[in-house]
């Protein structure tokens, strides 16, 4: 809720029109059945043709201004609603993207997607038809009550007695049903579910000749969806008898009381049809009441999630002063006691990290999956922050700077190679907006990427569609690592960026990236230790804790992991990732 | 052309509802009934008007008369809606269940050709949203349209009865409700095409920049990103306030013309009431009350109609795209008179004689391709990710069937043994371990469903998934979610083997797992792979060096086709494809 008023403060002016336009255009329909009176009381009964006529012009402007009224109000609704959704969108983004990996972890991207697409699109059409109808129903059922009191104060107490056996009608079945609906939906989900394991596991199940015992067990599902469905089905099917039932007692009670009033001449003919056409409003509004209400829990459903989004603070804390400038003659990058626990596990997945890494250096980090190689380099562009000891590049803690600063300084090809769409120069110049074409094609010759993108359609300016998928796996890799080159920043960390690699191709990129003219102090992560043989340091990681560093010799000799590794090679290592 | 395929899916609906012939009868019917009591009350209410005119003019006896048939009329067009109502969701949902039904029994049957090519959530969306969008159009259409057109011809029919030139008012002036309607509509459609295209766009950037997040962040590319956002965002604040405002206007254009109708029934009403004055046949001033309360409805089942129209054309095109798939011509049947292979008859004997074989016409991948695999042979098949390795597998399962040639099981051809038969003899551990939603034990005993628990807890020992199956909350009972919910990929791995070891067919295929799974647990599932492979013909996609170099027969494989065969030895001295990638291990 809250959230919805804070995008809506921009457009109060149009919250207010909206629904006061609305309630004039309600106000103007509660006057038809009032002209309806006159023209039978005064102009038919007195033979008035010119009354007649006039009257019935009166109800042709009420009509236009109705329109009017009308069509400034969705105007104005349409206009909040449009606004907010817009606004809301914007705050989104921007939010989204200032949360550190730890936080994306938390949402997940897909919910994060459907909070800015389909949620705000819904949060949008039930803003829209609060304001219009919010005010408008209510009004028209208490309007046609009053009004039926200045008709005959009476006969207008069966309104009294109808509106609220109506209410609890229309709200009781909606009440009852919104639970309902949700169990139709979970019965709905586990056959989803079915569906979609049985397509995922097709081989398997295939393999084990599972067909039949799969139907059956979606039979039963099945089953109970159509069971539950049918049983909802029976109760909301209530609603439109049970309203029209007592919609029309209140009718038969208004003729049956006004009988003997306009026999003994204290109620007219028209004054009987007034009310009875008061009766009938109330129902249609009603209603639509009830539809609107449907759509706003929806509605605040989706505002709930919206707002859960912006109550997940941004994690990085920022320094109040933060340097832009590393220390002269300090090493590019340098751990010290450096550990990190995830914040939704109990242990954590790197621990103990000690080493100084120079400028123009090496470093290989080379373990098993889930040794916590990954997490070690991500601590150095601060994707997430080390929970225990201190980070330090160009000889400052990482928290020290700003952090757009610090992540130019540092240029990474993640695992997943992922591109975006656009262009080839426009994917390279992520790494760096004005780099030149010269300054592309050699990132590229270094990459091993140069052929293939000279023999594409518009060389740099070859389309990449979405994600890149016009790339196969191993050309994005190697654009990636094009993108970092580009960037020409002073360290370079490549997360097992050869897994897609043939060997020989490998080899040739290795060499290149060993002898970059800019000189950067590389990390490269890798499971084999053929990658990494040549670094100046390496890294054994088992398990979270480093367990070994040194160079290839130093290693051989005294590190058993590394040996392990190293050994596999030959006798059960892998043949290709 | 356009309009033939809509007819055929419209026959198909028919079939599905055929078994619902009396219902649907029953359902028409009642709609008939409350239509007329629906347009009978104001009548009836307009009589009793008729008989209070005035101070001392009131019928009494007439009037109760009349109440106790309005509330007599009410409570049956009440109860027939209801009825109704249930009918109409009983058909309605029946008819869903069974399409549901045919389309996941279908599914069963497809060929892997077609599946393989269908991305799951495509498959997915027409099994359920498809569905439920054709069965709310349905269910919209049966309990609107027939009613819709029963009304419109009812309430001319009650207005010719009680006055012509009133009708004749209200049936002209109306149309032009409907005429501004289909104006809107018109032109509000380019409006929303704009919308869903702007914001089609803006879905896709959204897709890209908070879905590869981790990314932007990297690069400090966020602002450049909320740049291209906003400029996107701001046009579709334009494009879907145009849309939202315009299409706005339906309502309040219907039912200003609704109001044009109501005025002039109002004033050509009184005007005959004036000039009849209380002559008896002519129009009363009850009378006139009931055409004022037609004209104001009159417009609604137009309205209705309309947008039951539109509803049923999305709902028969969700229809045929499901009927794309229940139509779907299955993979061939097992012959009537196939071979059922016991297991006493398989001798691991597998030969492979002249095979052709290709997904795609276009593309041949394997040609002539003979080998012959004698018992307890391991088969290793290697090459690089993405090479095609799973083909073999598809080939063997008979999940794909050869071009030309033929495989054969202990001498029979794979294609006249039945498929059930022919998979049971196989024992198969994938890559990507799949595992059913439901508990531990169901997973396991998927290939013997009649073992014991010993046999259960002797097999999970074996492959030492037996010590974290323990500790879970309840053991070998504890359910499991969608695709194995939170076990780790090695136990996941674990369980897959576990599966196969239990009932242990003659003979094997094995894909090598080697990513996403740490060392200790590597070495326990390489462990248990070999005490299933003793004795047994595998056939293993091989990652590992020692597997390799110990398998009887080394098929290499890239780009989709087998390019080398032969062992070790026989292929380092070839010095082709294989003897270059061994030897970049050690370069």
């Amino acid at each position: 809720m809250k959230v919805i008023l804070r995008f809506l403060r921009k457009y109060k002016l149009e919250c207010v029109i909206a629904p006061l336009f609305k309630l004039l255009e309600a106000c103007f329909d509660l006057m038809v059945p009032l002209v309806v009176q006159s023209i039978v009381d005064k102009g038919i009964a007195n033979g008035d043709t010119s009354y007649i006529l006039k009257m019935c012009l009166v109800l042709v402007s009420l009509g236009i201004i109705g329109l009017v009224c009308a069509v400034i109000a969705q105007y104005f609704a349409a206009k909040a609603a449009v606004g907010m959704a817009t606004g809301m969108r914007h705050s989104l983004f921007s939010h989204l993207g200032r949360f550190s990996y730890s936080e994306t972890d938390k949402l997940g991207t897909s919910s994060m997607i459907t909070r800015m697409t389909s949620d705000v699109n819904q949060l949008q059409s039930g803003v829209n038809m609060s304001l219009r109808l919010f005010l408008r129903s209510p009004i028209i059922v208490f309007g046609a009550m009053i009004m039926a009191f200045f008709v005959n104060p009476d006969i207008a107490l069966v309104f009294v007695v109808v509106i609220p056996v109506l209410s609890v009608i229309v709200f009781g079945i909606i009440l009852a049903g919104i639970p309902l609906y949700r169990r139709v939906q979970s019965r709905l989900d586990r056959v989803t579910s079915l569906t979609r394991e049985n397509l995922s596991g097709v081989r398997v199940i295939r393999a084990f000749n599972k067909e039949n015992e799969e139907i059956s067990e979606f039979e039963t599902a099945n089953g109970e969806h159509t069971k539950i469905q049918n049983f909802t089905g029976r109760i909301t099917a209530l609603m439109n008898p049970l309203t029209y039932v007592v919609v029309n007692l209140g009718i038969i009670a208004i003729i049956y009381f006004s009988a003997p009033a306009v026999n003994t001449g204290n109620m007219s003919q028209g004054e009987l049809i007034a009310m009875y056409n008061y009766m009938t409003q109330i129902l249609v509004e009603l209603v639509k009441l009830a539809n609107t209400i449907f759509l706003v829990t929806k509605a605040l459903a989706c505002a709930r999630r919206i707002e859960a989004v912006f109550d997940t603070p941004t994690g990085m804390n920022i320094a109040d002063d933060p340097a832009t400038e590393g220390v002269e003659n300090s090493p590019a990058v340098e751990f010290e006691g450096a550990a990190l626990t995830y914040s939704s596990a109990s242990a954590p997945s790197v621990s103990g990290v000690n080493f100084k890494a120079q400028n123009g250096m090496t470093v290989g980090i080379i373990g098993g999956t889930g040794s916590g190689k990954t997490t070690l380099v991500n601590m150095i562009p601060r994707f997430y922050d080390a929970t225990e000891g201190v980070v330090r590049f160009m000889g400052r803690d990482v928290r020290e700077y700003d952090l757009e600063f610090l992540r130019t300084q540092i240029a990474v090809v993640p695992q997943k190679a992922v591109l975006f769409k656009g262009t080839v120069r426009s994917n390279l110049c992520w790494g760096r907006e004005n780099a030149t074409d010269g300054e592309l094609w050699a990132a590229l010759e270094i990459a091993q990427a140069a052929d293939f993108i000279r023999e594409k359609d518009g060389g740099l300016d070859a389309r990449v569609e979405q994600k890149g998928r016009n790339f196969s796996g191993g050309q994005r890799q190697r654009l990636c690592i094009a993108r970092a080159i580009v960037s020409k920043a002073p360290v370079l960390i490549l997360d097992d960026s050869a897994s897609a690699l043939d060997f020989a191709t490998e080899a040739r990129r290795r060499h290149a990236i060993l002898n970059l003219d800019y000189n950067p102090c590389v990390f490269i992560i890798s499971q084999r230790t053929s990658s990494i043989s040549h670094a100046d340091l390496i890294l054994v990681l088992d398990d979270g804790a480093v367990v070994g560093q040194g160079t290839h010799e130093e290693l051989l000799h005294g590190c058993d992991v590394y040996r392990e590794i190293y050994r596999s090679l030959f006798k059960g290592g892998e043949a290709n990732g | 052309m356009a309009k033939s395929p809509k007819k055929t899916t419209f026959g198909k609906v028919l079939r599905y509802m055929k078994g619902y012939r009396v219902p649907f009868a029953v359902s028409l019917v009642l709609a008939a009934l409350i239509v007329a009591g629906t347009l009978y009350i104001p009548i009836l209410a307009g009589q009793a008007i008729d008989l209070a005119v005035g101070k001392d003019n009131v019928d009494f006896k007439g009037i109760f008369r009349l109440l106790v048939i309005i509330g007599t009329v009410c409570g049956v067009t009440a109860l027939c809606q209801w009825i109704m109502n249930v009918i109409n969701n009983k058909i309605t949902f029946g008819i869903v269940r069974k399409l549901r039904r045919d389309a996941f029994v279908k599914l069963q049957s497809l060929p892997l050709s077609y599946l393989d090519t269908k991305p799951v959530g495509d498959t997915v969306s027409r099994v359920i949203s498809d569905v439920d969008q054709f069965g709310d159009g349905l269910l919209m259409g049966f309990s609107q349209f027939f009613t819709g057109i029963l009304t419109i011809l009812g309430t001319i029919g009650f207005m010719i009865s009680i006055s012509i030139p009133i009708t004749v008012v209200v049936v002209v002036i109306t149309p032009l409700s409907l005429f501004v309607a289909a104006f809107i509509a018109k032109n509000t459609f380019s409006l929303f095409k704009a919308q869903s295209e702007t914001r089609a766009e803006q879905t896709a950037l959204i897709d890209e920049m908070i879905g590869e997040h981790k990314v932007v962040a990297a690069f400090s590319h966020e602002d450049e990103a909320l740049e291209r956002f906003d400029e996107i965002n701001g046009r579709l604040q334009k494009s879907s306030l145009k849309a939202l405002f315009y299409s706005s206007l339906t309502n309040p254009c219907t039912r200003f013309v609704n109001n044009l109708v109501y005025a002039a029934v109002a004033f050509v009403g009184a005007m005959i009431c004036i000039k009849q004055g209380d002559v008896t046949g002519g129009l009363t001033v009850g009378g006139l009350f009931s055409l004022l309360n037609y004209a104001n409805q009159y417009t609604k089942p137009f309205n209705e109609i309309s947008g039951v129209v539109t509803e049923l054309q999305n709902s028969l095109a969700c229809a045929s795209r499901l009927f794309e798939l229940i139509d779907r011509p299955s993979q061939t049947p097992d012959a009537p008179n196939a071979h059922i292979l016991t297991e006493d008859e398989v001798d691991g004997n597998v030969s492979i004689e002249d095979v052709s074989f290709s997904y795609t016409p276009d593309r041949e991948l394997i040609r002539d391709f003979n080998l012959s695999i004698e018992k307890g042979q391991r088969v290793a098949i290697v090459g690089p990710t993405g090479c095609g390795k799973t083909t073999v597998i598809n080939l063997l399962m008979r999940f794909y069937d050869v071009d030309s040639g033929s495989i054969r099981v202990s001498g029979h051809d794979i294609r006249e043994l039945t498929r059930g038969s022919l998979r049971a003899s196989y024992g198969m551990v994938l890559q990507d371990t799949w595992l059913k939603s439901g508990t531990i034990r169901e997973n396991i005993i998927m290939g013997k469903p009649d073992a014991t628990d010993d046999e259960i807890i002797g097999a999970a020992k074996l492959t030492h998934a037996h010590s974290f199956i323990r500790r879970l909350p309840q053991g070998y009972d504890t359910v499991i979610g969608e695709d194995g919910g939170s076990l780790s990929q090695g136990q996941k791995q674990l369980l897959c083997i576990t599966r196969v070891l239990l009932s242990l067919p003659p003979m094997l295929i094995l894909d090598e797992a080697t990513s996403s799974i740490d060392t200790r647990t590597e070495i326990i599932i390489q462990n248990s792979f070999a005490l299933m492979m003793k004795g047994r013909t595998s056939f293993i996609v091989a990652h590992r060096l020692s597997t390799i170099k110990e398998a009887d027969i080394i098929l290499v494989m890239d780009n989709g086709r087998i390019i080398e065969k032969g062992n070790h030895e026989e292929l380092l001295s070839k010095g082709g494809f294989y003897a270059n990638l061994w030897n970049s291990q050690f370069e």
